[in-house]
C-alpha cells in the first residue's frame, strides 16, 4: 500500500484555452498538488491533507471556489463544500456561504463540533462565527473575471452549463470551470475526499448543487475517495461518487475500470472524477473536453493535466 | 404488472405501550393517505403525481413531522424539506429551508420541472414560492402544541432527539413524551408504481427537535432519503445524518442492479448496513413488488397493491 492524491480544478476546458488563462491554473495545480505530497510525505492523515489542498485551491483566485467563485443570478456569492472520511465515513457539508474564507474548512467543524452533518444558509454562517472561523466582506471573493462571466450568462440568457452554445466565453473555456477537489489515501489505507465550489455561473439564489450532496459530488468509503466535478445537476442524478464505490464493492472490480464505467453513465459532457482507492491507485476520467487535474502516488510518478484522452 | 404503492409516517423509537390517543389519529391519517394514492393509482394518474398528492395529504396532516405538524429547530422555527424523483427520467427536485410554504413537496417539484436545478434552499426557495404563487402562510401555521412541548423537553434534556441510546426510564417528568414515543416521529413519504412500471417517490419532513438553524437532513440529499430509477422507487426515514452517511435509498436501487438481487433481499440487505435504531424505508420496484423495513422499534407505514392487498403498521417483524 502506498500514499496516492489527486487534485481536480473543475471539469470542461475546451482546447482552445489561451495561454494567460492556462498557466496561472497550471501553476496552482503543481502548487497545490505539492503542497498535498509534502503534507502525506510528513505522515498526515488524509483528512488533514485533503482539507489543507482543498484550503489551497479556494484560496487561487482562478479556480471555482473560495476566491474566484463564479456569481449567482444577483451578481453575489454562495460558496458549498464538503468534506467525508473513508474509514470512519464521518462527513460534513456546508452551503450557501458568503464570507467564510475556507467553506472546506467549515465543512470539516460542522462533522466534528455538531451532531449533524450538513448546515446551510444562514445557520451555516452563525456557525462559522460561533466558530471563530476567517470571515470577511463577500467582496473578497468576487473578481473581475466573474463579473465578467456573470454578465456574457445574462445575456446570453442561460445558466452557463451549456456548451452547445458557441460564444467567446465559452470557447475559451472561462465560462465552465468549476469545482476543485481532492482525494488522498495514506500508506495505511486511509482515505479522504473533499470538494469545494461557488456553484454555476448566474445559477438561481439558494440553488444548491452535486458538491455538498454525499454520495454525488463526494464520498469515501474504506475502498476509494471519489471528488467529483462539472455539470452538478447530473451528477446528482447520477450519484456519481456513491456510484464508484458500490461498483467496486457489489461487482467487485478495480477502481480504473469502475471509473470508466461510471463516465459511461452520465450524459456526454456532463461530469469528471477523480478517485483513489485504499491500495492507492488513482483514476481521474471525465467526459467532457478536459478537466484541471493532477495527481502523484508514493513511487514518484505525477502528472499534471488539463486535455489527453479521457477514461484516463 | 400491477400497481403498488406504500407510505410512511416515520421510522423510530415508536414504544409498543404508545397511547390510543396518539396511535389512533396516525393509523387514520395513514389509512386515509393510502386510500388516497389508490384512488389515484386507479384512475390512471401517473405514479409522480400519485406520490405528490399523498405527500401532500401527509403534510398536511397535523401529527406527522412534516408540513404542519413540523418538529422546530433550536430557536422554535420551522424549517422544512422535501424531495420527489421520477424513475423514468431521472428528474428530481429538492427543497430545504422552508418555513411558509404549505406544501413543501410541491415547492420541490416546481424546482424539477420550472427551473434548470434540482435543489434549492432557504430564502431562495421562499422567493421561487413566491414567483411561483404557491399558498405561503405564516410560519405559527405550522407549529403545534405537541412541538412546542416536544422542543421544550429536547431542550431540558439537552439533546437533539435521535439518540435511542437515550434510557427512556429517566426521573423526569418529560420521560412521558420519549416513552410514548412522540419524540420519535419523522418525516413522511410515498413511493408508487403504475401497471407500466413508471416509478416515482416523494419524501418531505421538518426535521429533527431541535435541530440547528440550518441544518438539512437526508430528506432533500437525493440517494440518502430519496431516490428513484428504472427499478424501484425508494423513501427512507430516521436518523437523517445515518441515512446520509448510508446513501440508503440509491444503495437499494444499486444493489439490486449490482447484485441483481430482489427488491425485498436489496432493502433488508441496504437496513442490515446501517446501525441498528437509525433508519427504516419503503420501496416499489417497476414489478409492483414492496419492501417496508425499518431497524428501529417501529415505523409507521402502509402499503396496496392492485390485487387487493393493503396493510397498515406499525411496529411487526423488522425487514418486512
Amino acid at each position: 500500500m502506498r500514499w496516492a492524491i489527486a487534485v481536480h480544478g473543475g471539469a470542461g476546458v475546451p482546447p482552445s484555452l489561451p495561454p494567460e488563462k492556462r498557466l496561472p491554473r497550471e501553476a496552482g495545480l503543481r502548487h497545490c498538488l505539492d503542497v498535498g505530497i509534502a503534507a502525506l510525505q510528513a505522515r498526515n492523515h488524509p483528512l488533514d491533507v485533503v482539507e489543507l489542498v482543498v484550503r489551497e485551491l479556494e484560496n487561487h483566485p482562478y479556480f471555482n471556489a473560495g476566491r474566484g467563485s463564479v456569481l449567482t443570478s444577483r451578481g453575489t456569492i454562495e460558496m458549498e463544500a464538503s468534506i467525508m472520511d473513508g474509514k470512519t465515513m464521518k462527513c460534513g457539508a456546508v452551503s450557501g456561504l458568503s464570507t467564510v474564507v475556507n467553506p472546506v474548512s467549515l465543512a470539516r467543524l460542522v462533522m466534528e463540533k455538531t451532531p449533524h452533518i450538513y448546515l446551510a444558509f444562514d445557520g451555516a454562517e452563525a456557525f462559522a462565527r460561533e466558530q471563530g472561523v476567517e470571515t470577511v466582506e463577500m467582496s473578497h471573493f468576487i473578481t473581475p473575471g466573474n463579473i465578467e462571466r456573470l454578465k456574457q450568462a445574462q445575456e446570453a440568457g442561460r445558466v452557463q452549463i451549456d456548451h452547445t452554445q458557441p460564444d467567446d466565453a465559452v470557447a475559451d473555456g472561462d465560462g465552465r470551470i468549476g469545482t476543485v477537489g481532492c482525494v488522498a489515501v495514506d500508506n495505511e489505507g486511509n482515505l479522504a475526499a473533499a470538494t469545494s465550489t461557488g456553484g454555476m455561473v448566474n445559477k438561481m439564489v439558494g440553488r444548491i448543487g452535486d458538491t455538498p450532496v454525499i454520495g454525488a459530488g463526494t464520498y469515501a468509503n474504506h475502498l476509494c475517495a471519489v471528488s467529483a466535478t462539472g455539470i452538478g445537476e447530473a451528477i446528482i442524478r447520477g450519484t456519481v461518487a456513491r456510484d464508484v464505490a458500490a461498483l467496486m464493492e457489489f461487482k467487485g472490480i478495480s477502481l480504473e475500470e469502475v471509473a470508466a464505467y461510471v463516465m459511461d453513465r452520465v450524459p456526454p459532457d456532463t461530469t469528471g472524477l477523480i478517485a483513489v482507492s485504499s491500495t492507492g491507485e488513482v483514476a481521474m476520467p471525465f467526459n467532457t473536453p478536459g478537466m484541471f487535474r493532477a495527481c502523484a502516488t508514493e513511487d514518484g510518478y505525477s502528472e499534471i493535466a488539463i486535455w489527453d484522452s479521457p477514461s484516463k
